[in-house]
């Protein structure tokens, strides 16, 4: 039951097959089978069934707030959620217990959801492979799946061998995994640069980035507020629509929302692709993608030619410029954002208090693991007076021009941008740490950032598994505000590919192997 | 939220105050005069081994420029919803933004764009249909978020002037009037208090402070002494409270300047300026910048250099002192605030006709409702009443004064330019002695007009008058008639009663009256002088001289 889509849940919830707390028990004890995922860094068990039991009552009066009310949801361990701990994933906050809700967790309340708990990520976000928070790395949970194990681990190692399990990709991996196994029905991850759609795509589920401004970041611990958008992640794209409709509208508790009133959809299936114009940006065939993904990729634009679309490369000139922009950008807010962790008001405080001064060099020693500190380190190079002529100005001018890239595109008639979401499917966790996590991030970005960087809108479709049985994402971006136009092509999509179930080997307790997607008609 | 404690080093500032013995002291600033062009100071040393005195008595000029902070008058602080009151219980006025807990963002607050629109306005500047907002970083204990939101690069108004007006010449008898450019004014945040307990080593923050508006007005280095700056800084105040943007109590610190002041000799480059932090008393301004001047002379004429710091004023001491330095020359690392989109603004001509009315500020509409500003209530007063420029002035200096001279006026017949003078001299020097407001005045408008009649009608006289004035002082709740009637002060109306008394005054004084009589007639205001103590007062003098010499003559 765990398995099936949100809608359907949620229909099963109406009809009186399951009740709230039926379904609220049963997340909690998947979540605790799965506890070796790493997913989940606060379990709010006492609350979260305390929220199924309002709901029931309400379903019980036929007073149901609308569709998520008794649904099981998790969220990202950079909302603020009121009494529940909210740490980041870091030292800083570990404790933490915010007295507010961030805008968004409070709208999934408002709707009847119940919150199980706060999942796992890097450190304040900062990151690409949810591996390096202070609680450890999240698991993926396809290292566990048949398909994964079938291919790859049968070969090399024995059956109980565990030193080749898979990193999420991150920074939101715990909502990823969370999602990706079953426990919860949909999940907030944060996205700055693609901490969203990178952990998606690599777990396998859909992963919404909605357009800058749609909706609110109150309550959500800034990476980059100029970028930093909550993101949606869920098994399916209708569920992403239905999850947007709740969120999405003006916040006026966040200045940068957009005041025109948000009308939420239903998607649609459209049936005549011939009016539809795809762009396939060139400068996305970049080093170091894989040729599985790259002919994923092409394989993808074919089935929209096919069906009568317009498939058109086109050029996007400013892309190779992206990541270093993007660096700049980030650490001069990140050393801004983090100015705040002084020990004072909140947080953890060192016990060196010889002076302010000492207390606040010895609590941010302590508070933040070595990526924070670095990013903090080079934003503030940036932010010097005689610094920022040269690199944060500069490193503006050129997000103007990224941005304008897509303007362009999109004023030559493009509807949709259709590219990878990531270079290849997920790596071990032992090959993943080789490398240290600028270049990690930098390498793990590249085709998601741009969309940050533009405010647009931006979603990763499951799409096939790789030959060593992994999930393979595409990403489509949309222009702004056009989330209704993105999604109803990423459905399309979705029902072309047909991809397929995890198979989680031993932990599914509840026999019944689902059924109508599993094999894949896409690409097997 | 409760307050945080915590040690720091604050030994360093106390222990760099200089000893009472060391420290010149001036005195109304009379160490030093006004050399022959405006502005330029005599040193009044004449050493040989100066270079200064190679040119005889070297004229020094100093230039003052003022960065005044002035706290918004609004019920809820700048980007937060919190309450904006004075001497509330320490951190109850905190919001979770003004804690900077992780995740909260500004929203900024209507009211405050209003004031500082309204203020750029009556300083003529220049209101910028955009502005922007950002964060100027530094680590303090009583700014939680380790930066403040300010609008360094594109600020709400730009390029205004502000003209006041001062007493020179020697007996201070003639008023001049001087302009100082306005640069910019700037919404940004306040921050909270620190207040240091020296014994236990400990630093209390009290956050009911943090996020408050303040409006940054910036002036051009046009001034030239303490008593311009003083001037100048009266004058913002007074237009600020008449426009109500700012209370501009300088006691609750919602006025705050800071002073950069340097020295140079005419037609050379400007010198080293230092910066004299946090002057927050009207009192003390002028003393302080005055004081700076004279130090930085006195440094130059001994060879030394002035530095580039900030100075605190010690009014104690009576002179500035080099601050603990924020850890010497701070990198603010400016950066646009992210939170915030540009502050647009409108005028009824880009106003978009499906605007929220309540949601924008319109320029026009608020330049339409500016009020009277003083200037303009000043030249009023003098072409009303016919008083002097400078009575119009103190009229404006005093907090309700101009209001209860008007009402006066409209309550009696007498000569406005009669009024005043009951008003400057007795009535504010009265308030003056007691330590009053005009609103604590136990002497009501009313009670002054109708006291003014009865002089005016001749019912009692002058000196009567005084007399009765310092009766109603006490505050008994008699009307100026009752006591003219209890005290037996209205004068003589019975002519008959007038002549006896006259007469019997001749009667007794027969040696004065020969003098008189023999042509000696200064001897006449000796005998009025005498009919004046018989009766107390009650005897028009006028008419005591005619009476007297009409019997004299018979």
């Amino acid at each position: 039951m765990l398995r099936v889509s949100l809608r359907e849940i949620s229909a099963a919830l109406k009809e009186g097959q399951v009740t709230p707390t039926e379904l609220c028990q049963r997340c909690l004890s998947f979540i605790k089978a799965t506890k070796f995922l790493n997913a989940y860094i606060t379990i709010a068990e006492e609350t979260a069934l305390k929220q199924a039991e309002e709901s029931e009552e309400r379903y019980r009066r036929g007073q149901i707030l609308g569709d998520l009310d008794g649904i099981p949801v998790a969220v990202k361990d950079n909302f603020n959620t009121a009494g529940i701990e909210t740490t980041c994933a870091s030292n800083m906050l570990k404790g933490y217990i915010p007295p507010y809700n961030a805008t968004v967790v409070q709208k999934l309340l408002d709707q009847g959801a119940v919150l199980l708990g706060k999942t796992n990520l890097d450190e304040f976000a900062m990151g690409s492979g949810s591996t390096d928070g202070i609680f450890g790395p999240v698991r993926n949970p396809w290292s566990y799946s048949r398909q994964y194990r079938d291919k790859c681990v049968q070969n090399s190692h024995p059956e109980k061998e565990d030193s080749n399990w898979l990193i999420t990709g991150g920074s939101s991996g715990g909502s990823a995994a969370a999602v990706s196994s079953f426990t919860c029905f949909a999940a907030l991850g944060s996205d700055t640069g693609g901490s969203t759609r990178n952990p998606a795509a690599h777990c396998g589920v859909v992963g919404l980035k909605p357009t800058y401004g749609l909706i609110s970041r109150h309550g959500l611990i800034p990476l980059v507020n100029s970028m930093d958008v909550p993101g949606i992640l869920t098994r399916c794209v209708d569920d992403a629509a239905i999850v947007l409709g709740v969120l999405a509208g003006h916040d006026p508790k966040d200045s940068t929302t957009v005041q025109d009133p948000f009308k939420s959809f239903e998607l649609t299936c459209f049936t005549d692709a011939s009016k539809l114009c795809i762009g396939i940006p060139k400068e996305y065939h970049a080093p170091g993608l894989s040729s599985e993904t790259l002919a994923l990729w092409s394989k993808a634009a074919d089935l929209f030619e096919n069906a009568g679309a317009k498939v058109i490369e086109v050029s996007l000139p400013h892309t190779r410029y992206s990541v270093v922009c993007y660096h700049v950008l980030c650490t001069s807010e990140v050393a801004s954002n983090m100015a705040r962790f002084d020990g004072l008001e909140y947080g953890h405080r060192s016990s060196m208090d010889k002076s302010t001064e000492v207390m606040y060099a010895a609590t941010r020693r302590e508070g933040f693991n070595d990526v924070v500190r670095g990013r903090i380190l080079s934003g503030n190079y940036f932010l010097l007076k005689q610094n920022y002529e040269n690199y944060f100005i500069k490193a503006q001018k050129v997000r103007r021009l990224i941005a304008k890239d897509f303007v362009n595109v999109f004023h030559s008639g493009i509807d949709v941008l259709l590219t990878p979401t990531t270079l290849s499917d997920t790596i071990p966790y032992v090959e993943f740490i080789k490398e240290d996590n600028r270049t990690r991030s930098a390498q793990d970005d590249i085709f998601t950032q741009a969309a940050n960087m533009a405010g647009l809108p931006a979603i990763t479709v499951p799409t096939a598994l790789s030959e060593k049985g992994l999930p393979v994402g595409l990403q489509f971006i949309g222009r702004a505000f056009q989330e209704q136009q993105l999604l109803t092509v990423a459905k399309w999509f979705e029902k072309q590919v047909k991809f397929p179930m995890i198979q989680l080997q031993g932990i599914m307790d509840h026999g019944h192997t689902v059924s109508h997607h599993q094999k894949s008609a896409f690409f097997s | 939220m409760a307050a945080s404690i915590l040690r720091r080093c604050w030994g360093s500032l106390l222990a760099q105050r200089c000893r009472t013995g060391d420290v010149p002291v001036l005195h109304n600033g009379q160490t030093w005069r006004r050399a022959q062009a405006p502005g330029s100071i005599a040193s009044g040393r004449r050493a040989g081994n100066s270079p200064a005195g190679e040119r005889g008595v070297a004229p020094w000029v100093a230039v003052v420029g003022l960065e005044i902070h002035a706290q918004i008058s609004s019920n809820s602080k700048l980007f937060s919803g919190s309450q904006v009151q004075f001497a509330a219980p320490p951190n109850s006025l905190v919001s979770f933004f003004d804690a900077s807990l992780p995740g909260t963002l500004p929203a900024l607050n209507r009211r405050c764009v209003e004031a500082a629109v309204m203020t750029g306005l009556a300083l003529n500047c220049r209101i910028n249909k955009k502005s922007l907002f950002d964060r100027k970083h530094y680590f303090y204990a009583d700014l939680p978020a380790g930066y403040q939101i300010t609008q360094q690069r594109l600020p709400v108004a730009v390029n205004g002037s502000l003209s006041y007006s001062l007493c020179v010449g020697g007996k201070k008898n003639q008023m001049v009037t001087r302009t100082v450019r306005i640069k910019q004014i700037q919404l940004e945040q306040d921050s909270g208090k620190s207040l240091h307990d020296d014994t236990r080593s400990q630093t209390l923050i009290d956050l009911n402070r943090a996020g408050v508006g303040l409006m940054e007005v910036v002036m051009e280095p046009d001034m030239s002494s303490g008593e311009e700056a003083a001037a100048a800084v009266r004058e913002l105040q007074l237009i600020l409270q008449t426009l109500g943007s700012s209370q501009a109590i300088m006691a609750e610190g919602q006025l705050r300047v800071d002073a950069n002041v340097s020295v140079h000799h005419p037609g050379e480059a400007y010198g080293v300026r230092t910066e004299v932090k946090n002057i927050n008393s009207a009192r003390f301004l002028a003393r302080a910048i005055d004081y700076e001047i004279q130090r930085q002379i006195k440094e130059l004429e001994n060879g030394q250099t002035v530095m580039n710091e900030t100075r605190a004023f010690d009014y104690k001491l009576g002179c500035t002192i080099p601050m603990r330095d924020k850890e010497g020359k701070q990198d603010y690392r400016f950066m646009p605030e992210p939170n915030l989109p540009p502050l647009i603004l409108y005028d009824s001509k880009s106003l978009p006709a499906n605007m929220n009315h309540q949601q924008v500020v319109n320029i026009d509409w608020i330049r339409e409702r500016l009020p009277d500003l003083p200037s303009v209530k000043r030249v009023k007063l003098v072409e009303q009443y016919g008083i002097l420029p400078e009575h119009s002035f103190t009229l404006l200096n005093e907090d309700g004064l101009m209001e209860f001279f008007q009402n006066v006026v409209r309550q009696t017949q007498m000569n406005p330019k009669k009024v005043i003078g009951w008003i400057l001299n007795d009535m504010l020097c009265y308030l003056k002695q007691h330590n009053l407001t005009v609103k604590e005045s136990p002497v009501s408008s009313l009670l002054l007009a109708d006291l003014l009649n009865l002089l005016e009608r001749g019912a009692i006289s002058s000196s009567a008058a005084k007399q009765v004035f310092e009766e109603l002082w006490k505050g008994e709740g008699k009307t100026p008639l009752q006591i003219v009637k209890e005290k037996k002060l209205e004068l003589i109306q019975d002519q008959q009663e007038f002549e006896q008394i006259c007469q019997a005054v001749m009667e007794g004084h027969q040696e004065e009256v020969m003098e008189i009589k023999k042509g000696n007639r200064k001897v006449l205001n000796k005998l009025i002088g005498l009919v004046q103590r018989t009766t107390r007062g009650r005897a028009d003098p006028v008419l005591v001289k005619q009476i007297l010499e009409k019997r004299l003559s018979q």
